[in-house]
């Protein structure tokens, strides 16, 4: 499905603050798997979810999509197959905007926008039915402004929009970093439901050591913009939480 | 009651170009100064067609198109040259001066031999009223295309490019071609609002845009504090209350001037009363805070 083949990107190249982000990165996501990262800070996990959404572009290297290169796409382009998650829950939805506006221009990510009125009660009842399935009582809140909701709700939008229109990857960049445990739990449950439903090839960059190993069908660990460990689901699965722990505590 | 009436007709003319900056101030979050430049610029086109017998529909026409390439540059220069808005503007700005002495070729034009948009209309015994009767015309068909374009698909997407860039390019929007449109109709929306205003005055003045972004920010300040006032969500009571600014802005200028303001204090009591108008919400809220303590 998705194919990095020997992605380098070094940012401040010739400065005295330069750094490898990614250091020749080749990596398979098949479809429909759901591979979860960890590492330190700075070891180049966003970046990489960067490079395969297209707000930043590789030095060298190609990032195959479907067998079609799509490194020099600009990211709304490359959005029509590749959906994220900020870790800032203010990011991914546009805060003076109705839900019903979000959800709008959701369902349009694939087309353009015209000067056209496309709210209308088929419009409202389809969103809402899907509101209704993450259990938060939104359903009843179509014309409330999103900056009114709290962070958990806004992920968990953020997240419901990503599928409003046939999408093929998923970027999660720790999603639940800003959020309370009960909500985390919360979105991190939605993630993988919508994931398994609509079969999408996810890619998640977390912190939490519970959740690398409760979520997801592969582990992989990156350092100084490397890929230096990668467990399949039978090893991930066999996984102890302590040993995870060693992996970071090498002092 | 006349000088009221004239405060009044002189606001109507201002509603394109608060409209305008309402747009690039308030819906992108784009501090767009090319406004005093496409002010003129509009005003400038207007006396040049109107001096070589051009009808009014391509007065008016060539007028907005002006000012909608002098948006363009602006957020050219600002989105793939990613030099700040502000200076982008400036530059902009300064660069139209030339322009429109160019394209002038004098310093002013008097114009109040040629028939213009208030001229034809003549339905009312009193001129101010048949210019009046135009400029409400003019201003609910503004209206209503600005709440039908912000409310449609369009919209939404100019008003998500304001608010959060990174969710809307992860919806498939290029935001430097939506702030491209958005500085664009803006500042063709100014423009016609130059035009107005020369053809009201009955002349056009190569430095008739200076601080004229001052006096359209005022208003559209205080439509913003009535939008946070009340609380409003909709995009057309939006729009009213910053035709309501605009207004109430003119109003207070011209009562400034009634209690005997010298009029070449009148930028000063412009800047002055854009002051207080800012000023005032933020010291209202600290007065409040000390007398609940």
């Amino acid at each position: 499905m998705l194919q990095l083949q020997h992605i380098s990107k070094t940012f401040d190249r010739g400065k005295a603050t330069e750094v490898m982000a990614a250091d020749g990165v080749t990596l398979q996501l098949d479809a429909g798997s759901y591979t979860v990262i960890v590492g330190a800070n700075g070891s180049g996990k966003s970046t990489l979810l960067n490079l395969i959404a297209g707000s930043i572009y590789p030095d060298s290297g190609k990032i195959l999509l479907k067998g079609e290169e799509i490194q020099r796409l600009p990211d709304y382009r490359r959005s029509r197959w590749v959906a994220r998650v900020f870790q800032n829950p203010l990011t991914g939805t546009a805060a003076s905007l109705s839900i019903l506006d979000n959800f709008r221009m959701a369902a349009l990510r694939k087309s353009p926008k015209w000067m056209k009125h496309g709210v209308d009660r088929h419009f409202k009842t389809s969103v809402a039915e899907r509101l209704a399935t993450l259990g938060m009582g939104l359903e009843d809140k179509l014309t409330q402004v999103m900056g009114t909701l709290s962070g958990g709700q806004r992920q968990a939008i953020t997240l419901l929009m990503t599928v409003m229109t046939g999408v093929d990857v998923l970027l999660l960049d720790e999603p639940t970093a800003a959020l309370d445990p009960r909500s985390a739990r919360e979105v991190m449950e939605i993630a993988d439901r919508i994931i398994r439903e609509n079969n999408l090839t996810a890619l998640l960059v977390t912190h939490n050591i519970n959740e690398a190993l409760h979520y997801g069908t592969r582990l992989i660990q990156m350092e100084n913009g490397k890929v230096v460990r990668d467990f399949d689901n039978q090893l991930k699965s066999r996984l102890q939480h302590s040993e995870v722990v060693t992996w970071f505590d090498y002092y | 009651m006349d000088f009221y009436i004239a405060a009044i007709i002189q606001a109507l003319c201002f509603g394109p170009l608060v409209m305008g900056l309402f747009l690039s101030m308030k819906i992108f979050n784009i501090p767009d100064i090319t406004t005093d430049g496409s002010y003129t610029l509009g005003a400038v086109i207007t006396a040049v067609c109107l001096s070589k017998g051009y009808g009014l529909p391509a007065t008016l026409i060539l007028s907005m198109l002006g000012g909608a390439l002098a948006g363009c540059c602006t957020a050219f220069i600002h989105t793939r040259l990613r030099i700040n808005a502000l200076l982008a503007g400036i530059l902009v700005m300064t660069a139209l001066y030339s322009v429109n002495l160019t394209l002038l070729g004098r310093s002013n034009m008097p114009l109040l031999s040629h028939s213009t948009i208030f001229s034809w209309f003549s339905v009312f015994a009193v001129t101010d009223q048949n210019t009046l009767a135009v400029l409400i015309v003019l201003s609910a068909v503004l209206f209503f295309a600005m709440s039908f374009m912000l409310q449609s698909d369009f919209g939404i997407a100019m008003r998500a490019t304001g608010d959060s860039e990174s969710m809307v390019r992860a919806q498939g929007v290029n935001t430097a071609r939506m702030k491209v449109y958005g500085l664009a109709i803006s500042n063709a929306l100014v423009a016609l609002s130059g035009c107005l205003i020369a053809q009201f005055q009955g002349f056009t003045d190569i430095n008739m845009g200076i601080g004229i972004v001052i006096s359209g920010l005022g208003a559209v300040i205080i439509g913003d504090t009535l939008i946070n006032l009340l609380k409003i969500r909709a995009i057309p009571l939006m729009l009213g209350c910053v035709l309501l600014g605009v207004i109430l802005f003119q109003l207070m200028l011209a009562v400034a001037l009634g209690a005997g303001v010298d009029a070449s204090m009148l930028k000063l009591t412009t800047s002055l009363l854009v002051l207080l108008i800012v000023a005032l919400p933020r010291v209202g809220s600290t007065v409040i805070q000390l007398s609940k303590r």
